[in-house]
């Protein structure tokens, strides 16, 4: 546990979500018998009693680093004026956490109460409060401490692709007001534009098994290096020798090592049982492209880009409720389409529509979710597309407030 | 009141009277249905012997039971195992808790013991004493075609029970089995042939809109989730599914949990059934899942073996033959019984004798076990009690009595733990740790280290307690929560209530069977693993080491598991913890 307890504050911190020193020091607790924190924090007594209260094994603490602290801040604050909740409408929200409770003091009756329903809950005093700064994310597991860093990974995502939609929107509609545009100006020097310089990555052709496992590695690491994922998730594979070779549901692409399961294309064994949820589309996308590699991420501005949609058009849809699996408007960002599709096999499942959009082109982005992208022979074409791709929609979408704003 | 009828059917077969009760909604709230009400039932006799007249069968459905709650549709039956002479329960599909549920019964406790053997027949209101002589000596196919239930649900047992097996199972709708702890013989003691219920009525929900709802959010989880909804997955390969993957990890149980890998494993995987019997989709009624598998061949249509069964038919007892496999998990739901239990016993006979089987052996051996005839006599008694009369107690890999299912806890530490510590035995779904030690779900655990699984265990058996009484299937816990499904309870039954409210009644539920089992004597020395994993490697390669247990590490996650748990370190319930739990106390 005292491992474990480390290795996702440490974690947290690379992720830039928290900060090594200062108050978005991550703190996380794990109990098995006895209870062990990553460090020591006036929070904790506090935190103590929230254990107390829930049937839990572990507990992650962070106010997180800018500019999600001031994202969260405003839109808690919102939230709190409205039903105490704030809804993103990305995917990840929509699946995994279905909304984001939000309370406006560090107690531990009000943790509790919020943590009994949901995976987590922000705790954003008023100004004024001065026992207590926030916004603060706290989030609980029961068989990990990575519960709550994934957690608490994929509500700042969610914060800050709401935010942006939101802007967008609020721009678009004329409804944008002082406060936001000066939120926006504020945040916007932490989003830094997309690196450039593409990294080395092994050439193919791969002489052997053992070098198809270490590029795979290699891929999913430079992801989560040029920042083109959150939560570390997201999804890799590699087809070589009639097999696919794919990285395994929940693992972290900075730690793919003994996470990457071999599937013959055959069906002749099961052990990809525990690979991605998203195998079926990888499979069906090389069974139709004959491409070899397929890189999935969740960049922030392919996710932001892919929910923007003419608000007049959309008030008037009928299917306005269910962009994210019935859009069906062709959309495009720059060249890449954008496909509606829910995570896995379900019958609106993403593997039903990305296939066939990755037959036309190498790139393709799902709606309110993320990229994929494909190379013919190795993982550089699939990186150096999707650094493209985000470049892309982050240019775009700052064209698209700046134009909206003069107007 | 929503969720629940609100009547219990009590059938006493002594005196072949039936009567009602009416519990209020606040007992209702509290132990839920499933396996919390028959742990309240079970606890008002428990030190009663498991074949006293007075002894109670309980089956129950669940407040969400005929609801569009995704995978409600399975019953909880519970007895004390006349196998092991713990808490004996089993989780059953088929169509059983839908039928009775909307026949207005929330469940039945029988109680008594007919002269003759009967028939208990269940049409909505109406319940009938049917002679059942003719049926008696039937396996249980047979009494499927004379009955003929059509809409109706038929749960009926077979000559494995009438004739004393301690496995003995609960055949329902032909396909689905209440396969452990020997609850098919709990209801021959009474002579109890069959139960068939039908049900028209409608279960009431407060607010179906609302579980619309959580509807909707539970089944886009299990689309996310690969073991589940994938193209490996149950709802494609059925549990079968796991093979690879447990011979992938080298932890097929081989050669009686002598060794942990089956060299002829890959030609026994569920592609090789799907190739040779082309198995189509079934399941419990409601079921979006669909995991049971109903295979063909020459015209036949028969259940297709369940993982336990394809791995323990094959590794455990040293045959390489996939038509075996389906033969004997034929046999065993005709006669009645535990496919389980019946192959780790043989597997124990092979140890000790050192006879290797035929596909000929296994299934007459089969049919001497069912029938009572000459060694079968002793084999029928379970791996137990038949390895310590052939003087070898160390060969029965069982706890508690239960036959272990085909995780050997050398590869997975949790699993380890939960085995020795299930309140039923040598049982891999009381805290299921397969889920996040191999399934990864919610998160990976190191299956190498008992770092942090005590309270994992401790949290898993409570969420499993309360979803054998919500009702819903464990399966769908690699993928939805008690997040989604507090929401669905709120929904049906319209009383607010959170995932860690419900995990609180889970934990009153499981600490009841703690309490039921110390009244019987249970204690630390039961809560242990056989030798065997402290002291013998399992199958290693250059990747992946399976060492022996380490029993100091062991001992020590048990003792923590104690502490969590509310429990002496000898294991026993406390007055204090029961006392907060609201539960009952006897002095022990
Ligand atoms: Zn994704």
């Amino acid at each position: 546990m005292e491992q474990l307890v480390k290795k996702y504050a440490d974690k947290l911190i690379q992720a830039k979500l928290g900060q090594s020193s200062g108050p978005s020091q991550p703190l996380v607790g794990g109990l098995d018998n006895t209870l062990v924190w990553n460090r020591e924090a006036d929070e904790i007594p506090v935190l103590e009693d929230v254990f107390k209260g829930l049937h839990i094994n572990s507990l992650v603490f962070l106010k997180p680093a800018e500019p999600y602290g001031s994202l969260l801040d405003y839109l808690a604050a919102n939230a709190l004026k409205s039903n105490g909740l704030i809804q993103p409408k990305d995917c990840e929200t929509r699946t995994f956490l279905h909304d984001l409770p939000v309370i406006n003091e560090f107690c531990a009756d009000k943790i509790v109460q919020a943590l009994k329903k949901r995976k987590s809950v922000i705790i954003a005093p008023p100004k004024n409060n001065k026992s207590f700064k926030g916004p603060a994310i706290v989030a609980h597991g029961t068989v990990s401490p990575e519960q709550g860093f994934v957690t608490i990974s994929s509500v700042c995502f969610a914060s800050f692709i709401k935010f942006f939609t939101d802007y967008l929107e609020a721009l678009q509609t004329g409804l944008a007001t002082a406060d936001v545009h000066a939120l926006f100006d504020v945040i916007i020097p932490y989003v830094k534009p997309v690196q450039k310089k593409l990294p080395e990555f092994t050439p193919s052709p791969f002489p052997n098994e053992e070098t198809v496992y270490s590029a795979i590695i290699e891929a999913g690491r430079k992801t989560i290096e040029y920042e083109l994922v959150d939560s570390y998730f997201g999804n890799v594979s590699y087809f070589w020798n009639e097999t696919l070779y794919i990285s395994q549901t929940g693992s972290s692409m900075d730690e793919l090592r003994g996470c990457i399961d071999p599937v013959p294309m055959d069906g002749s064994t099961s052990a990809g049982l525990t690979a991605s949820s998203e195998l079926c589309a990888h499979m069906e996308t090389v069974s139709r492209t004959g491409c070899k590699a397929i890189l999935h991420g969740h960049p922030k501005f392919c996710v932001i880009l892919s929910m923007d949609c003419d608000p007049v058009e959309k008030a008037a849809c009928s299917f306005k409720e269910h962009c994210h699996i019935k859009c069906p408007k062709k959309r495009f960002a720059g060249s890449t389409p954008i496909v509606p599709g829910e995570v896995g096999t379900g019958p609106f499942g993403l593997c039903n529509t990305l296939p066939l959009a990755l037959e036309q082109t190498n790139s393709a982005i799902v709606y309110g979710h993320g990229l994929f992208t494909i190379g013919n022979n190795n993982f550089s074409q699939a990186f150096c597309t999707m650094l493209e791709v985000e470049d892309f929609c982050r240019n775009s979408y700052i064209k698209k407030v700046r134009l909206l704003r003069k107007a | 009141m929503y969720g629940w009828t609100g009547k219990i059917l009590i059938i006493d077969l002594t005196k072949k009277t039936i009567g009602v009760e009416t519990p209020d909604l606040d007992v209702y709230n509290r132990y839920v249905g499933g396996k919390g009400f028959g742990g309240r039932y079970l606890r008002q006799c428990a030190t009663l012997p498991w074949d006293h007249p007075d002894m109670v069968i309980c089956i129950f459905t669940g407040p969400l039971t005929g609801t569009i709650s995704p995978t409600s549709g399975r019953a909880h039956i519970l007895s004390k195992s006349p196998l092991t002479g713990l808490v004996g329960d089993s989780s059953v599909g088929g169509k059983l808790a839908t039928r009775l549920k909307r026949a207005g019964w929330d469940g039945i406790v029988i109680k008594g013991k007919s002269k003759i053997p009967v028939g208990i027949m269940i049409e909505d209101n109406r319940v009938e004493f049917k002679d059942a002589k003719g049926l008696w000596g039937l396996d249980t196919n047979a009494v499927h075609k004379r009955i003929r239930p059509k809409n109706a649900s038929l749960a009926c047992i077979g000559p494995a029970a009438e004739n004393g097996v301690h496995f003995a199972s609960i055949i329902v709708d032909r396909h689905f089995a209440a396969g452990r702890s020997g609850l098919g013989l709990s209801l021959a003691k009474k002579k109890i042939k069959y139960i068939l219920v039908g049900g028209t009525g409608h279960c009431k929900v407060k607010n179906q809109k609302k579980l619309k709802l959580a509807r909707e959010d539970i089944l886009r989880l299990t689309a996310a989730s690969p073991a589940l909804m994938g193209q490996f997955g149950f709802t494609c390969l059925g549990t079968g599914a796991v093979y690879d993957l447990m011979d992938n990890r080298r932890m097929m149980p081989t050669d009686n949990f002598r060794r942990t890998r089956f060299k002829h494993a890959s030609k026994l995987n569920a592609a090789a059934y799907t190739r040779t019997y082309s198995p189509k989709k079934h399941g419990c009624l409601g079921c979006h899942i669909l995991c049971k598998k109903i295979g063909t061949k020459n015209k036949n249509s028969f259940a297709m073996p369940e993982f336990e069964t394809m791995s323990h038919f094959t590794a455990l007892i040293g045959c390489m033959d996939t038509e075996l496999v389906v033969k004997a998990n034929e046999r065993c739901n005709y006669l009645g019984m535990d496919t389980i239990s019946a192959a780790s016993t043989l597997a124990c006979r092979r140890e000790i004798t050192g006879l290797d089987y035929t596909r000929g052996k296994v299934l007459s051996l089969l049919d001497d076990i069912a029938f009572g005839k000459g060694e079968g006599k002793d084999l029928a008694m379970g791996s137990k009690h038949y390895a310590k009369k052939m003087g070898a107690p160390k060969a029965a890999m069982a706890v508690k009595g239960l036959e272990l299912p085909a995780y050997d806890p050398r590869g997975a530490y949790g699993m380890a733990l939960g085995y020795a510590l299930s309140t039923r035995g040598g049982c891999h779904l009381r805290a299921y740790p397969i889920s996040h030690e191999i399934f990864r779900k919610p998160v990976a655990t190191d299956r190498f280290s008992f770092s942090g699984k005590a309270r994992i265990i401790k949290i898993a058996e409570d969420l499993n307690a309360v979803v054998d009484s919500l009702i819903a299937c464990k399966f769908i816990f690699f993928a939805a929560g008690l997040e989604e499904y507090a929401t669905a309870y709120e929904a049906v039954t319209g009383i607010e209530t959170s995932a860690q409210d419900l995990l609180k009644k889970g934990e009153c539920i499981y600490y009841n069977e703690r309490i039921i089992n110390a009244m019987n004597k249970f204690d630390a020395d039961d809560d242990d693993l056989p030798d065997r994993f402290f002291t013998e490697t399992g199958s290693s390669t250059n990747n992946i080491r399976i060492p022996p247990i380490n029993r100091g590490a062991f001992l020590e996650a048990r003792k923590k598991y104690y502490n969590i748990r509310g429990l002496t370190a000898n294991g026993l319930p406390k007055k204090e913890k029961a006392q907060t739990l609201g539960l009952l106390w006897n002095n022990l």
